[in-house]
């Protein structure tokens, strides 16, 4: 029988956990002892490891770069992005390869809502493999491949994860839009079939976003949806800090006219 | 009495036969077993298509679960097309072209304004229809997903250059779609002048509903 049969036992209980350290946590205030060059600590707003099967959610202001760093070289950052002040604008996943004429995100590349703006853009990308095409998994996907998918086992999937994620903003099963899968890679062969790149990587492979509006990010890491390995994934970290907005004379704003007509676009809906 | 060429020869029963004018959207629903074949009546016209299940329109197509399921970009004969949730919708029976595209998404006031310039903006486009058409039922912006693009070419070049190009349907070709479950379709009979994915020329195509 528990010791703890009063609630003043069962407080001291709990509070006996306080200082616990766990592989995956947020930190709280948020501490980072890797910032790069000229980012002071206390512009530091988000420090977190995201666990393996796990997901994280965050509103960041516009200007604020969000790195995630793929900690083993076996995660896969399942991200969705909103609109924080009317999150009926989301990321459109067909728009943004469409509008850039690439299939490939990477450095230097936009993340575009379905209003013609851009909600985030690649600062930094030393990885190289995305996948805009293959999606989240869902239940019915880890069922057939690891025997059971929901959030209560232990094999939960990525869609599943997006959709708690976005609950939290109040959101539900019509706003969990198509994703881009970060760190996990696919190609596509001139035949249409999808060709993974799913490694496992070096540890330490980086991508930075910059928020170019204020937006809702979700991430679920889950395996990749093709990934036919027994269930593999490893822990995420997400460091965010603020930072300054894109100027006029920023080299991904003007790299192509698309993009440059997106930020200006973007730049309107700020103008009031 | 000549057969009409575009009505399947093995069809029992021709439920619904409507053309859909240039540019106009459409929605209909289709019950589990029945087969819509669209008509591309006079060549190279996109169909901007989206799939909702009638009992529950929180589940609809999913462009990136249909890619992932079959492992390619391509919408061809014997393309499943999968639900959010991972449950089939409707299954492509047959098709008179080589494959059809689903990672294009549709056009938009928006998107325009990125492509062309804002100078287009004004343009009738495909969003604008999916969005009237799925007002009348209570849907609205957050339902509109990565769609199907029936007659429409994207293809991906070994760099990763992706683009939409001439079409590769022609005067009369098909496709035809089993409903696996009760289904709404919703279509927007693509309105684009600015780039080939109707030729620069929108034209009406037909469907008809067989059981």
């Amino acid at each position: 029988m528990s010791a703890l049969a009063n609630p003043n036992a069962a407080r001291d209980h709990a509070r006996a956990m306080a200082g616990t350290v766990a592989e995956a946590m947020p930190i709280l205030p948020p501490r980072a002892d890797d910032l790069p060059a000229g980012v002071r600590p206390d512009d530091l707003v988000w420090e977190e490891t995201i666990a393996a099967g796990g997901y994280a959610t965050r509103s960041l202001a516009r200007g604020t770069r969000l790195r995630l760093i793929d900690l083993q070289g076996d995660a896969c950052a399942s991200l969705l992005l909103y609109n924080a002040a009317m999150p009926t604008e989301r990321l459109n996943i067909a728009d943004t390869v469409k509008v850039q004429w690439n299939a490939y995100p990477g450095e230097g590349s936009l993340l575009l809502s379905d209003m013609g703006r851009v909600l985030a853009s690649f600062e930094h990308d030393d990885a190289g493999t995305h996948d805009a095409f293959c999606g989240a998994s869902n239940e019915a996907s880890n069922r057939r491949r690891y025997g059971e998918g929901r959030n209560s086992g232990s094999y939960p999937n990525a869609r599943d994860r997006l959709l708690l994620g976005s609950a939290k903003h109040g959101l539900g099963r019509r706003d969990v839009h198509p994703c881009i899968n970060l760190f996990k890679g696919v190609r596509i062969a001139a035949d249409g079939a999808t060709e993974p790149q799913f490694g496992p990587f070096a540890p330490g492979r980086t991508v930075v976003l910059r928020a170019e509006m204020d937006v809702i990010v979700v991430i679920a890491n889950c395996p990749h949806v093709l990934d036919g390995r027994p269930w593999s994934v490893t822990p995420l970290r997400a460091t965010a800090w603020r930072g300054a907005i894109a100027g006029e004379d920023d080299m991904i704003r003007n790299a192509t006219p698309e993009g440059q007509r997106a930020f200006l676009n973007t730049e309107d809906l700020y103008r009031r | 009495m000549t057969h009409d060429p575009h009505i399947p020869p093995h069809a029992n029963n021709v439920l619904h036969d409507e053309v859909v004018s240039a540019r106009a959207p459409w929605m209909h629903r289709i019950k589990a077993g029945e087969t819509l074949r669209i008509v591309d009546l006079e060549g190279n016209q996109a169909v901007d298509f989206l799939l909702y299940a009638a009992a529950d329109d929180a589940e609809r197509y999913s462009a990136q679960d249909t890619i992932a399921a079959q492992s390619n970009i391509f919408l061809r004969t014997g393309s499943v097309l999968l639900s959010n949730e991972g449950n089939p919708m409707m299954t492509i029976v047959d098709t008179s072209v080589e494959y059809h595209d689903t990672i294009g998404g549709a056009c938009s006031c928006e998107s325009n304004s990125l492509r062309y310039g804002h100078h287009t903006k004004a343009q009738h486009a495909c969003v604008d229809n999916f969005l009237e058409a799925n007002l009348r039922q209570g849907r609205g912006k957050r339902d509109i997903v990565s769609n199907i693009n029936f007659f429409m070419n994207v293809p991906v070049e070994p760099d990763g250059a992706l683009g939409i190009v001439d079409g590769i349907s022609a005067p009369g070709l098909t496709v035809d779609l089993r409903a696996e479950m009760d289904v709404i379709v919703v279509v927007s009979n693509c309105p684009q002048i600015n780039n080939p994915c109707n030729g620069f020329n929108p034209t009406s195509v037909r469907m008809i509903v067989t059981a």
